[in-house]
């Protein structure tokens, strides 16, 4: 089955991603998979200049899920540019790098400088991180910032594929879309962590130092659907699931729904080789309940009359 | 790079250690050993067993005990409810493995080599012990709250020389770290190496004293981990310059003189 996946002008050769933050830049999994089974990978969120991220602890385990408080812990744009992407380049994988700043100017800068890198094929735009103080989902939660953001990007991306990122942690998910949409996202990716914590009662203490932080993995999966469902039906730009995707059926109920691709993220942790089979397994699952095509397959939910 | 690093093995065996006083604090887990290229002390495995499923969705790291003729032994203490439930698998159970991870403790043929463990912090030294090319250059100092039959001390005094201390009561602790500074001060003098693994505080005397003496000393880190790969960031420690460090690929084991603990 053909499993080759379009999404506005970011071809993928299958319809599998891993999702920012759970894949390093990519060569950290390398010993456990080749990278190139993978349609693309989304890098580490990269800031203009280094950041140390948050103090520890910084993850906690939860049932079906994890909370984490990385805070964006980056070695910065150039270093991603000089040390990562060259050994990224050779790699028949559509490289994604996520993009973290703390206003849309800089978000611009930064779409800049990675304009002419031709070994991007896409950027996506964090306007959801919960972990920062400065900029994250604040921006997420207000649509005009949104719309900005994303416009700044869009004008400094050079023609490259613009994706954003959204956040759960709203009202009506599909107004973000919408905003993001006007601003000239070529596409939107969703959803990112929801906003959570977890506390001690033997210390006295939240589990994370920062007290606030994500929660991901499949105790997510129902939300993120959702999420997706509604934005599919809101927006014309393609959407790219994320949340709590662990096996093929996953994924594919993600597609069900109308999604071009899905993201993988904490799964990623269970098993350092699970991101690598899974475009085979999604194909030999949607032969088994008779899908004619991937294509055919999206968005064919039969919904209640 | 092997492509390999990640399978499913099978649980051959485990066996409470110092079960009678204890009962199933400390357990050794022997799994089939994947023949990997080759593994150091000090190396750790991430192991999540099959029937975890999505209910808990990490890995656990341990340092490798010993390894070799098929088997891979971790010796392990119950601390929560992943080792909890590890401690009730059974032979034939499938576990994910991948591994081994991280560098390793330094190995210098005729340096005089002291080891110091701090409880459980006993566990890669008994790979240690078995794969050093001159054992007679190597001590052991062990410091324990629970009974010494719960820890593979006798065993690694069949290779190595030996000292332990019980911490009792509180007051026993004073004892435990005069007795650290004395022997890390006596390696200094020698020019001697420092290898410690145990509890942060424990860490902290060695780091503390290994500046003071001006001994080379290196410490085998313990933190909270998601992938072991490097990738989750979960892990971090402040490296000498402050910066954020994985102690999974960076480490586990640094130079005392090069982390903050």
């Amino acid at each position: 089955m053909n499993m080759h996946v379009s999404i506005a002008g970011l071809e993928l050769k299958n319809p599998v991603m891993t999702a920012s933050g759970t894949f390093g830049f990519g060569l950290e999994f390398a010993p456990y998979g080749d990278l190139e089974a993978l349609g693309g990978f989304v890098a580490k969120g990269i800031s203009l200049k280094p950041r140390e991220g948050n103090p520890m602890p910084r993850i906690a385990e939860t049932p079906c899920g994890m909370l984490n408080a990385i805070g964006i812990q980056n070695p910065g744009v150039e270093a991603f540019v000089t040390q990562a992407l060259p050994a990224l380049k050779s790699k028949d994988v559509a490289v994604v790098a996520n993009l973290y700043a703390c206003d849309a100017a800089e978000f611009g800068e930064l779409a800049g400088v990675l304009a002419g890198e031709e070994g991007v094929a896409a950027l996506e735009v964090n306007v959801s991180c919960p972990n920062v103080k400065e900029g994250g989902v604040a921006f997420g939660q207000d649509p005009a910032q949104i719309a900005r953001v994303t416009e700044a990007v869009r004008k400094k991306a050079g023609g490259k594929h613009v994706m954003v990122k959204l956040s759960p942690n709203v009202t009506d998910i599909t107004v973000c879309a919408r905003a993001a949409v006007d601003g000239g996202a070529d596409s939107l990716s969703l959803i990112n962590t929801l906003s959570g914590m977890a506390v001690d009662v033997r210390t006295g203490k939240p589990r994370i130092a920062n007290v606030i932080a994500g929660l991901s993995g499949p105790a997510i999966k129902p939300v993120a659907l959702r999420c997706v469902h509604q934005v599919v039906r809101a927006v014309d730009v393609p959407v790219i699931g994320i949340g709590g995707i662990a096996s093929a059926e996953d994924a594919l109920e993600f597609i069900l729904v109308g999604a071009h691709a899905v993201q993988v993220g904490t799964a990623n942790f269970l098993r350092p080789d699970f991101a690598f089979g899974l475009a085979g397994e999604m194909e030999k699952l949607l032969s088994e309940v008779g899908a004619e095509s991937l294509e055919a397959f999206r968005g064919s939910l039969q919904l209640p009359l | 790079m092997s492509l390999r690093n990640c399978r499913d093995v099978k649980v051959l065996q485990v066996s409470p250690v110092g079960r009678s006083e204890t009962p199933d604090e400390f357990f050794e887990l022997i799994l089939e050993y994947p023949d990997w290229d080759g593994w150091k002390p000090g190396q750790f495995v991430m192991v999540r067993p099959v029937s975890w499923e999505l209910d808990m969705l990490w890995a656990r790291p341990f340092s490798i005990s010993s390894a070799g003729d098929g088997r891979l032994t971790l010796f392990i203490q119950k601390v929560g409810r992943g080792t909890g439930r590890l401690a009730r698998i059974a032979p034939g159970d499938m576990v994910t493995l991948w591994g081994p991870l991280g560098n390793s403790f330094a190995v210098e043929k005729d340096t005089p080599t002291l080891l110091l463990a701090g409880g459980i912090g006993i566990a890669p030294f008994r790979g240690y012990v078995e794969r050093h090319p001159s054992p007679k250059n190597v001590q052991l100092f062990l410091a324990h709250r629970l009974p010494l039959a719960c820890y593979p001390y006798d065993y690694l005094c069949g290779h190595v020389q030996g000292q332990c201390i019980l911490e009792e009561k509180p007051e026993d602790l004073d004892g435990i770290i005069d007795a650290m500074g004395g022997l890390i001060k006596e390696y200094a003098q020698k020019k001697g190496l420092v290898l410690a693994c145990g509890p942060t505080p424990f860490m902290r005397t060695v780091q503390r004293f290994a500046r003071e003496f001006g001994a080379r000393a290196q410490v085998s880190l313990e933190n909270r981990m998601a992938c072991g790969v490097g990738a989750c960031l979960g892990c971090v420690t402040r490296d000498g310059e402050g910066h954020h460090v994985q102690v999974c690929t960076k480490g586990p084991v640094f130079w005392a003189d090069k982390v903050e603990l």
